[in-house]
């Protein structure tokens, strides 16, 4: 409730700062003009958001594959983990914003380039967090299964992954956000649809009030993408709402 | 006749010694209690009779057969309760037979009946987190019967809880093991605890841990509920105090 006052005055002062011409309106369109801009580019938004809307949950949904399969091969294979976690780390020190080019020429202007980021900048997250997760399954409780004759996919399943849902959503939360930023920063360096396409086109036409207008469109899905998570993780963590 | 046995067992680890030709036995539904101080050596024996670690020498028998370093047919439990805590009580509970293979709603049919002898009923359906310390201790131990071929390993399981609660889930666990076939090897430091409980008592002192004293608790069972305030209670105590060289 606070945070929706909070919004409601930054847009006041917002509107109060363009209106009385302060800030000009070439700068800074007020929220009103945001808000007709929004209106009138609506379809052309929607067909740009559902392109930008699909790279972003098929790559998070490869990435959170990727990520959970690199997560149960660390954990189960020492060696695996030795040789690869290091690895994994370096493809976190490339900033995505320099490798997507790349992607581009080598992958095209489809979608292709697109997913491939997404899934390179969330797979991070979702290894790291579940790996964490197993790794601190506890000991005694393992050792517990293990005298009731329980084996390592037992252990896992009853042991390991419930363990390590709470940092798994964490990590999701991050991984869905990013995969929405990512979708559009692949955009922005080649494309024929999406949200960051038409983010490039705006911006190359000065047209700042539709530019503005893409910007809260991204927030939103974004935040829109998060509370689904935080949705899902009620459903399938039921403990947690018990008091 | 007799339920459970460690025979002459030993183990060390990086070249120590820590428990030497320990023998003992566990008959059909006694409680025998290993008494000793820290670091002697209880866990690691314990840690045998469970299968979870070969001994240097020795075995391990259940109803006259070598179990020596398997798991999985002697339960125990811990201090700690151990549920899982995004499992409801009856899954935590049925998980046991669920690990052996039986498939989830067969193996809560299973467990439930026990509900009531073990007075949670009402907390199927519920999670860890919603219970009383006393209550999941139960509910630990209920678990451990549903895994047991009638043979049990309680590693301090009371000692967790506050004074009030402990006299009551003595009495509570006395009256339980009338109830149902189970026979119990249950470790603590609480002289008191183990006179109260125990048909038997074993004495482990020394370094590396040996049995070095076995005393028999005569007191007939069900026990009477003064029976920690009499002369005989005090007898026990006095010869075990003296032993330990406390």
């Amino acid at each position: 409730m606070n945070s929706a006052a909070a919004i409601a005055v930054i847009l006041v002062v917002w509107q109060i700062l363009s209106s009385t011409g302060i800030v000009p309106d070439f700068l800074l369109p007020s929220p009103v003009d945001v808000a007709r801009a929004f209106v009138n580019d609506f379809p052309l938004l929607m067909m740009h958001l559902k392109v930008t809307l699909l790279e972003s949950v098929l790559g998070l949904v490869i990435g959170i594959a990727t990520g959970f399969a690199m997560a149960v091969l660390m954990d189960y294979f020492e060696p695996f983990y030795k040789a690869f976690y290091p690895v994994v780390v370096i493809t976190q020190t490339v900033p995505a914003i320099a490798v997507a080019p790349l992607l581009v020429l080598w992958l095209g202007y489809d979608m292709a380039p697109k997913v491939t980021l997404i899934v390179i900048v969330t797979f991070f997250p979702m290894t790291v967090g579940l790996l964490e997760g197993f790794r601190a399954a506890d000991g005694d409780t393992m050792n517990l299964l293990k005298a009731m004759g329980a084996d390592r996919i037992q252990i896992f399943r009853h042991v390991k992954l419930p363990g390590a849902m709470d940092r798994f959503f964490a990590s999701l939360k991050i991984s869905a956000s990013y995969s929405v930023v990512g979708a559009v920063i692949a955009e922005w360096l080649g494309g024929y649809s999406g949200l960051g396409v038409y983010m490039t086109r705006v911006r190359k036409s000065y047209a700042f009030d539709k530019m503005f207008a893409v910007i809260f469109l991204i927030s939103a899905i974004s935040l829109l993408l998060m509370s689904a998570v935080e949705i899902l993780q009620k459903r399938m963590m039921p403990w947690r709402t018990k008091d | 006749m007799q339920k459970l046995a460690a025979v002459q067992v030993t183990k060390s680890f990086e070249g120590k010694t820590v428990i030497k030709d320990i023998s003992i036995e566990l008959n059909e539904k006694e409680i025998v209690c290993l008494l000793g101080v820290s670091g002697v050596g209880k866990t690691t024996l314990f840690n045998v009779i469970a299968g979870l670690s070969v001994p240097d020498s020795g075995n391990v028998m259940l109803n006259g057969a070598d179990i020596t370093g398997k798991a999985g047919h002697i339960s125990y439990m811990l201090q700690k309760d151990l549920l899982l805590p995004y499992r409801t009580i009856e899954e935590n509970v049925a998980l046991p037979l669920i690990i052996k293979g039986m498939k989830k709603g067969k193996a809560i049919k299973k467990a439930l009946p026990y509900f009531k002898d073990f007075d949670l009923e009402g907390t199927e359906k519920k999670y860890p987190h919603q219970l009383s310390g006393g209550m999941r201790q139960r509910a630990a131990l209920l678990r451990t019967y549903m895994f047991s071929e009638g043979a049990a390993l309680l590693d301090e399981p009371f000692s967790a809880l506050d004074t009030i609660t402990k006299s009551m889930i003595h009495k509570w666990y006395l009256g339980v093991m009338e109830k149902i076939n189970l026979s119990t090897i249950f470790i603590t430091h609480d002289i008191d605890e183990a006179i109260l409980l125990s048909d038997r008592i074993y004495l482990l002192t020394g370094r590396p841990g040996r049995i070095t004293k076995e005393i028999v608790i005569r007191e007939k069972k069900p026990r009477r509920d003064d029976f920690n305030l009499t002369e005989s209670f005090l007898n026990y105590k006095k010869e075990i105090i003296s032993h330990l060289g406390m």
